[in-house]
């Protein structure tokens, strides 16, 4: 049945019909090349964007929720509205207790930084942290360390700073680490230096937690929260919970809603999860879409072409070809076309995304990162191009055999 | 083309010999080509029945008429009918590949049949290279490769001027001589003196058939 593929002849008149009819052959290829291009172009960069978001948030404990005290708005157990609700360090362990599903419970404090060194200054904002503050948001070392246990036993005066402070207080060849910045006065030894992140909530400066206590008196109070829940448990069940808690600690009613602010990083990466989802729909749906279109311009064409060439298929069948010739060299023409127009597709779409890759997809402003396509895809497109190549291949193929030999050679 | 059931043949009673040479006369519409069409299995018959060397051809698939025109008939066509993207060579392999057969076996027949027809030196060229009078070698060569039984020629000069008509007739007698059965559409009266046997047909009937003595060309 399929000998024929392996006889020289079926590749002598396949390649004999494309080469005369030069013209259809290349628009037949354009059809399809430009549909495998588009859907490649695409599917490419909705992952390159993919890419990007998750890069950006990747370094985050996606399902987390930062919570701080605003004002009430309710009187409450004889207390006044407009009062403001404090979080407090002893809060913490309550929290920890009555809610379930809490993986970490951050507490964190921040303010306004005037940094000087020599005759160098610059403001920034800092905050006093833990050392768990590296495992909620992964920070990007560049050089030296992060906070640790002993700095905060100990309240040590260090600091680990962003990549963005050591530019506008060093020189370039100068060594951060180790040297002394002034921060609102006090010196601090460099320990570390961080790459600033997309999503680094809470400045370019950190101190120990606790000399940050001491040092701006913050007794028991905490600027603000950061809770990550466990895996399976709803970040917005969490948030819920947690501000309860935290209301009946501080004299809040159950109903007042702005007592305690919030940010749900859990909820905006939802969204863009969402967003990211309808993207890849589209993105299929418009490929798909050119895919189909492309395998109907083969159609089409080849459609034309057998009304141009039925004259030559009567001559054909005149002389001899049996029908199932006929159809069968339509067929493979079909198809090889549409193979090597895919083939053709597949490369260029590759180097659009090379070349997209080059121009956005390097730096901190890359819009996309690495736009790739995964070779299954592009498999199983060429795999459907082909199906349907064949299939729309049979409508002008049958054509041709439709019609008796006679009428096709009185055809003028 | 349509369906409609136009008589055109109106009860044709022929048997053509192994070897004679025929002409089929008549004005337009005589039902000259319709005739040719059936014999060469081209067209079906309505009714009646048609034996072509010993085969009844009758209620045949597509197929199957593929097979039997490509192994008992040769067609010349009064417009050639090549395919004008293959060489000369390659017009006569054709039928000799849907025969099925090698490639190389193909090629040295094809060119045996050029050679024939005086052509092997036009082998490479395509049929618009060509002179009228050679594209109707070439297509004699074509009708020749597959060896038929039967050489149907539908108008062959039609398209040719007075001294390459006569250069092909020439060649269509040689071939007769050779105990080719030739079988020519023509109206042309100094074409039909050329064959062995005339037979006039004139809306659908026989009106004359009558064997007569061939103006031998040299």
């Amino acid at each position: 049945m399929f000998r024929f593929l392996f006889d020289i002849d079926t590749w002598q008149e396949l390649k004999e019909s494309l080469t005369k009819n030069k013209l259809r052959t290349v628009i037949t290829m354009i059809g399809v090349w430009w549909g495998i291009l588009l859907l490649i172009g695409l599917l490419g960069s909705a992952k390159g964007i993919e890419n990007k978001f998750s890069v950006q948030f990747g370094d985050y404990a996606t399902n987390s929720v930062f919570i701080w005290g605003q004002s009430t708005s309710m009187a409450f157990k004889g207390y006044q509205e407009g009062r403001f609700p404090r979080l407090k360090f002893s809060h913490l362990e309550k929290i920890k207790n009555q809610v379930r599903g809490i993986k970490f419970l951050l507490p964190r404090n921040a303010r306004d930084a005037q940094v000087v060194r020599g005759v160098q200054y610059a403001s920034f904002t800092m905050s006093g942290d833990f050392p768990l503050l590296d495992q909620i948001q992964k920070k990007n070392l560049i050089a030296g360390r992060f906070i640790n246990r002993s700095d905060i036993n100990e309240s040590k005066k260090i600091a680990v700073i962003s990549d963005d402070v050591v530019k506008q207080l060093f020189d370039a060849d100068e060594e951060a680490i180790g040297d002394f910045i002034k921060i609102n006065e006090i010196s601090y030894k460099v320990v570390g230096v961080f790459e600033q992140g997309d999503f680094d909530f809470g400045g370019q400066l950190h101190i120990p937690f606790t000399t940050f206590q001491k040092v701006y008196n913050q007794g028991d109070n905490i600027g603000w929260i950061t809770v990550t829940g466990e895996d399976g448990f709803n970040i917005r069940q969490l948030e819920k919970d947690v501000k309860l808690v935290l209301k009946n600690l501080n004299y809040v009613h159950p109903d007042d809603n702005r007592a305690f602010g919030s940010f749900n990083l859990g909820e905006l990466f939802e969204r863009f999860e969402g967003f990211l989802m309808g993207m890849q729909f589209l993105t299929w749906f418009v490929g798909i879409a050119t895919l189909i279109a492309g395998v109907f311009a083969i159609g089409n064409i080849l459609l034309i072409t057998v009304k141009e060439r039925t004259k030559e298929i009567g001559i054909r069948r005149a002389i001899g070809a049996t029908p199932f010739e006929i159809k069968r060299q339509i067929v493979i023409e079909s198809i090889f076309l549409t193979i090597i127009a895919g083939i053709f597709g597949i490369i260029s779409g590759g180097w659009i995304l090379i070349a997209m890759d080059s121009a956005y997809g390097s730096g901190p402003d890359s819009v996309l990162i690495n736009a790739s396509v995964p070779i299954i895809v592009v498999f199983i497109s060429v795999i459907i191009l082909v199906v349907f190549g064949t299939l729309i291949g049979l409508i002008p193929a049958n054509r041709a055999t439709s019609i008796k030999p006679i009428d096709a050679l009185r055809e003028e | 083309m349509g369906d409609s059931s136009l008589h055109v043949l109106k009860g044709i009673n022929l048997y053509v010999e192994k070897g004679e040479m025929v002409a089929i006369m008549g004005s337009s519409g005589s039902g000259k080509s319709t005739l040719l069409n059936i014999i060469g299995i081209l067209d079906e018959l309505d009714s009646g029945e048609y034996t072509l060397d010993g085969i009844e051809i009758k209620d045949l698939t597509e197929k199957k008429a593929a097979q039997y025109r490509n192994k008992f008939l040769g067609f010349v066509f009064q417009s050639f009918n090549l395919i004008n993207f293959k060489n000369a060579l390659e017009n006569v392999a054709l039928p000799l590949y849907y025969q099925g057969l090698k490639r190389k076996e193909r090629q040295e027949k094809a060119m045996f049949h050029l050679q024939k027809v005086g052509l092997a030196d036009w082998s490479t060229h395509l049929p618009n290279e060509l002179s009228g009078g050679q594209k109707q070698r070439v297509a004699i060569a074509r009708a020749l490769a597959a060896e038929p039984k039967l050489l149907l020629a539908d108008e062959p000069t039609g398209a040719l001027d007075s001294a390459t008509s006569q250069e092909i007739m020439q060649f269509l007698q040689q071939l007769n001589d050779e105990g080719k059965t030739i079988l020519i559409v023509t109206h042309e009266e100094d074409i039909s003196l050329m064959c062995k046997r005339i037979v006039r047909l004139k809306d659908g009937v026989i009106m004359e058939d009558k064997k007569i003595k061939q103006n031998r060309l040299v």
